[in-house]
């Protein structure tokens, strides 16, 4: 437990999310309505979203399959009979004038994420449920000075709503979890966590109070619809609420909405304003029931989660944590991973951690140049793993394939054929490597001497200008052996 | 022509003793010379005499279906492709819908011919079609005084009963198919919650909503419900159970089946108009071979304040939708919120409006579990009490209505004696069963009086069974022609 140290005292923090996070459909949660993207407004819009009159919700079962996945590979528990709900209130981008949502009987309660506290330790966040409802449409203030106008397209996707148990004490703990549940999600292809087209976001409840006290009052910060800005909206609402609770005021329970661009949380409504819902069991559709086939044939499509692929990693090949954390964070780049490991002709420890240490170092930072995500990588797994090869069988040395594997991105190549059209491959042979030593040692005479008088620090000097004549392609642990050798003839 | 039975008018087209064009242009004749009765909203005369000259061709080439070219009344509430559909409310006042309801759909799918859409009350809010935005309806049983046609489906009863068609579809949330049915001298039966698909009708509550047949006799009732009962993959509370053939208990005897008499069933305030109906009621099935009981339905009492939490509850969110932003009539406004009050202010009736207040009441928090909650707690009691029941005898037998119709200007002054008419038709939609309102005579100032029997759940086929029996012993004459 992390503690905020004031000249008064000890403070608690308290954070528990909510997180929305749409669920990957081909179509919406009561429609047949595609949940395509990027299409014009209103263009996915069926008779049911638009809530003609008469028209009835049929539920997607895909939709609760996957809620079901999402369930399993969160840890939590399915319950086999759930309801849905009306929630009432007005607003011109909710078509029926209620949202169709899961209030007392959610689809899944319990389970947990595991992160990284603040002090290192793995810390399980627990989940309170996750209940399945539909999406709104949107608002556009922007088009016209005196008209809004509504884009339907979104009105009805499935969306997850995921809570957690307040169990989080700090903005670096909440973007840990949010980073791991993301992660999870789209390991389980039940949500692409794509925050910036909102398929994920987030509402965090913040409270302070002191230790062995009961909870204070909490605010609720919604709109935190960036991975970036979730450390800065919890840190900003917590010096909020310290500096009032310092002076001696109370937090007042209330929505804020945070401000991306100037980093800073404000009142949006406070609780005097709350709107009243007026929850009631949905009437168009039956209670949810599950059968123990069904949840269990979803089970049985889980794939290997984050968490475990990265203790597989450390046990198997002896990874670093951090490494194999890094790697597991993302489906797709431990799926290129994996897929570059299996292509080493020897997959064992030196050959995981070689690529390990390329993937992370070397290949990273040219998708960060190019803004390349992995997928889209110029460097298949494949060559990754044929430019590793060549490394362990001293082909090139490790200062090479940096070129090398800059080039085969740049022209798309293959290492082999970079190495062989550059010419690059290390020389091997003993006599050339001589000849060119010989050269050296000779032009530089006056220097042997000294190095025989006792000036050690000159043979790197001679590997060096050794290395030049070479075009940097001599074999090192030749050339200092033959090095050796003739300096002690 | 135009006083034969949907039965007579099947057997008619078959022989081809007449032709579905004629019988449809004497029909819109008449709907136009009864139009002071004010039963339909929409005429559709163009679109009914070219679908009656296809349905002449099918009759022709032997290729009639069910309902080949009988001309139909539909309940504006039904929503129907291109065609207007108001649910008799200014809110929907140019609403066209986009595509077709299931049950009428089913209809079209089994030949029929719609003639236009009846008027009703509000959303069906009402008792006595006096709410419709299009005005009242006039009961063509009316003489000296005119007379209320009952509600919600008074436009679809009225229209029935003056043979401005041959049957039409109702809906019945609380007993707007049998309460004007029963006023009215005809027949009108409301099928198990699920029986028919609600797709496409414009919904109420969606917990109660039902439609069903409103016919002039009870053989009609059968043949008019097998085409529009089913499952539907667009409800998903519409039952997947067979559909029977309901027609064939048409004429099956009685003997030996238990009939009870609900003794919660007698109120205050009752004709005796009324008590004299419903002993004769028995005792015509009684003389069939059938066994009368009676039994005792203890919760069946707080049906009606159950049924007044329930349907206000879910009509207040069912409604929201009528917000002006999309389809339907808008009020303008300087901002939204004012747009919205302006438009429901606007759009709604006074009744309409009332209940979306007692609604929103009995949902809001702090309120909740006082009202609503107990509501679903009563239901489940009354359920039971039916359970119960069933298990001793085959259907129930009450009045359909406490009094006979009133009197335009003698309408209940207070809302709840109004309400108190669906006193016995409301328990049937808060269990979920099935009930029907035979024609059984007049009483002493003309008026005409119905019987309503209960059956268990998706028993349809009892009340088609037990009602032809009543039908038969009661020997109610259909009226004649208006006179107005």
């Amino acid at each position: 437990m992390s503690y905020i140290e004031t000249a008064s005292g000890k403070w608690e923090v308290v954070i528990g999310l909510e997180v929305h996070a749409q669920v990957i459909s081909q179509s919406k949660l009561f429609s047949s309505a595609s949940t395509k993207f990027g299409v014009a407004p209103n263009e996915n819009v069926s008779f049911i979203d638009a809530a003609l009159p008469g028209v009835l919700p049929v539920l997607n079962s895909f939709c609760v399959d996957q809620a079901i996945k999402t369930g399993l590979g969160l840890n939590c528990t399915i319950n086999k009979i759930s309801y849905f709900d009306r929630k009432n209130y007005f607003y011109a981008d909710l078509p029926q004038g209620y949202q169709i949502s899961q209030f007392h009987h959610p689809i899944i309660s319990g389970g947990f994420v595991e992160i990284e506290d603040d002090e290192g330790n793995i810390k399980k966040v627990h989940l309170e449920r996750i209940h399945i409802e539909q999406d709104a449409g949107k608002s556009l203030h922007d088009q016209s000075p005196t008209k809004s106008y509504i884009d339907l397209n979104r009105a009805g996707i499935a969306l997850m709503e995921i809570v957690t148990k307040p169990e989080m004490t700090s903005g670096a703990e909440a973007a840990a979890f949010l980073r791991k549940l993301r992660s999870i999600l789209r390991y389980l292809k039940t949500c692409d966590g794509n925050m910036d087209e909102g398929s994920m976001r987030a509402d965090v409840n913040i409270s302070l109070h002191r230790p062995g006290t009961p909870l204070g009052t909490r605010a609720e910060v919604k709109n935190v619809n960036s991975m970036k800005f979730i450390e800065t909206a919890v840190n900003f609402e917590i010096s909020r609420q310290l500096e009032i609770l310092e002076n001696g005021g109370s937090v007042e329970q209330e929505t804020r909405l945070f401000d991306s661009s100037r980093g800073i949380t404000r009142s949006m409504r406070s609780k005097e304003d709350a709107q009243d819902y007026r929850y009631f069991p949905e009437p168009d559709l039956p209670p949810l029931i599950l059968e123990d086939e069904r949840i269990e044939a979803i089970r049985a499509t889980l794939p290997e989660l984050p968490d475990a692929k990265s203790r597989r990693l450390q046990e198997t090949y002896g990874l670093p944590r951090y490494d194999a954390d890094l790697i597991s964070a993302e489906a797709e780049v431990a799926a290129y991973y994996e897929k570059a490991l299996a292509c080493c002709s020897k997959a064992d420890g030196d050959a995981a951690k070689l690529l390990a240490n390329w993937l992370l170092g070397d290949l990273f930072a040219l998708l960060n140049k190019y803004g390349k995500s992995i997928d889209e990588s110029l460097i298949s797994p494949e060559n990754l793993s044929g430019l590793i090869q060549l490394i362990q069988q001293d082909v090139i040395s490790g200062k090479i394939a940096k070129d090398v594997l800059v080039i085969m991105w740049d022209e798309q190549k293959s290492p082999q054929k970079v190495v062989e059209e550059q010419g690059l491959q290390q020389i091997t042979d003993p006599a050339v490597i001589e000849n060119a030593l010989r050269d050296v040692l000779i032009e530089n005479s006056s220097k042997v001497a000294e190095y025989k008088s006792g000036k050690d620090k000159l043979f790197g000097f001679f590997v060096g200008q050794a290395m030049k004549k070479t075009h940097g392609k001599a074999n090192p642990q030749l050339l200092n052996d033959i090095l050796s050798k003739l300096l002690s003839e | 022509m135009f006083r034969l039975s949907l039965y007579e008018v099947q057997q008619g087209l078959k022989s081809k003793q007449f032709s579905s064009e004629e019988l449809t242009k004497i029909l819109l004749e008449r709907i136009e010379k009864f139009k002071t009765l004010n039963a339909y909203i929409t005429i559709c005369a163009d679109e009914a005499i070219s679908a009656a000259r296809k349905a002449d061709e099918r009759i022709a080439s032997g290729d009639a279906r069910d309902l080949e070219g009988i001309p139909l009344g539909i309940k504006d509430l039904f929503l129907t492709k291109g065609i207007l559909t108001t649910a008799a409310s200014r809110m929907l006042y140019n609403f066209i819908p986009p595509y077709e309801s299931t049950v009428t759909q089913k209809l079209l799918d089994s030949g029929a011919v719609f003639l236009g859409k009846t008027n009703m009350d509000e959303f069906a809010m009402g008792s006595a079609n006096i709410t419709s935005y299009y005005g009242r309806v006039i009961n063509p049983w009316s003489r000296d005084k005119k007379l209320v046609p009952g509600g919600s489906s008074g436009g679809s009863a009225a229209a029935v009963a003056a043979h401005l068609c041959v049957a039409a579809t109702g809906s019945d949330t609380g007993g707007s198919i049998r309460q004007p049915a029963a006023f009215s001298g005809i027949v009108g039966l409301k099928p198990t919650y699920g029986r028919c698909s609600r797709y496409g009708m414009v919904a109420l509550a969606s917990s109660l909503d039902q439609a069903g047949p409103i016919t002039k006799n009870v053989r009609d009732a059968a043949i008019f419900l097998r085409n529009i009962a089913g499952y539907d993959p667009k409800d998903s509370t519409s039952l997947r159970d067979e559909v029977p053939d309901y027609e064939a208990f048409f004429g099956k005897s009685i003997k030996g089946m238990k009939i009870g008499i609900p003794k919660e069933f007698v109120v205050d305030g009752m004709a005796d108009d009324i008590h004299a109906c419903w002993k004769r009621g028995a005792d015509i099935l009684r003389a069939a071979g059938a066994e009368i009981i009676h039994i005792s339905l203890p919760y069946s009492r707080y049906a009606l304040p159950a049924y007044y939490i329930i349907q206000p509850a879910e009509a207040s969110s069912n409604l929201a939708r009528y917000d002006g932003v999309r389809y339907g009539f808008r009020a303008e406004g300087k901002t939204l919120v004012e747009m919205y009050e302006n438009t429901r202010m606007e759009g709604f009736g006074d009744e309409v409006k009332r209940r979306i207040l007692i609604g929103t009441y009995v949902l809001s928090a702090g309120y909740y579990d006082a009202y609503y909650m107990k509501a679903i707690k009563l239901q489940r009691l009354i359920k039971a009490d039916f359970q119960r029941a069933f298990e001793e005898v085959d259907a129930i037998l009450t009045p359909t209505t406490p009094t006979s119709a009133f009197a335009f200007g003698e309408e209940p002054k207070d809302l709840v004696t109004m309400y108190l008419n669906d006193i016995f038709t409301v328990t049937a939609n808060i269990a979920g069963l099935p009930g029907m309102s035979v024609p059984m005579e007049l009483d002493h100032l003309g008026r005409p009086l119905g019987l309503q029997l209960i059956a268990p759940k998706l028993r349809e086929e009892t009340l088609i069974q037990v009602g032809a029996v009543l039908e038969d012993g009661a020997g109610f004459k259909q009226l004649e022609e208006v006179q107005l």
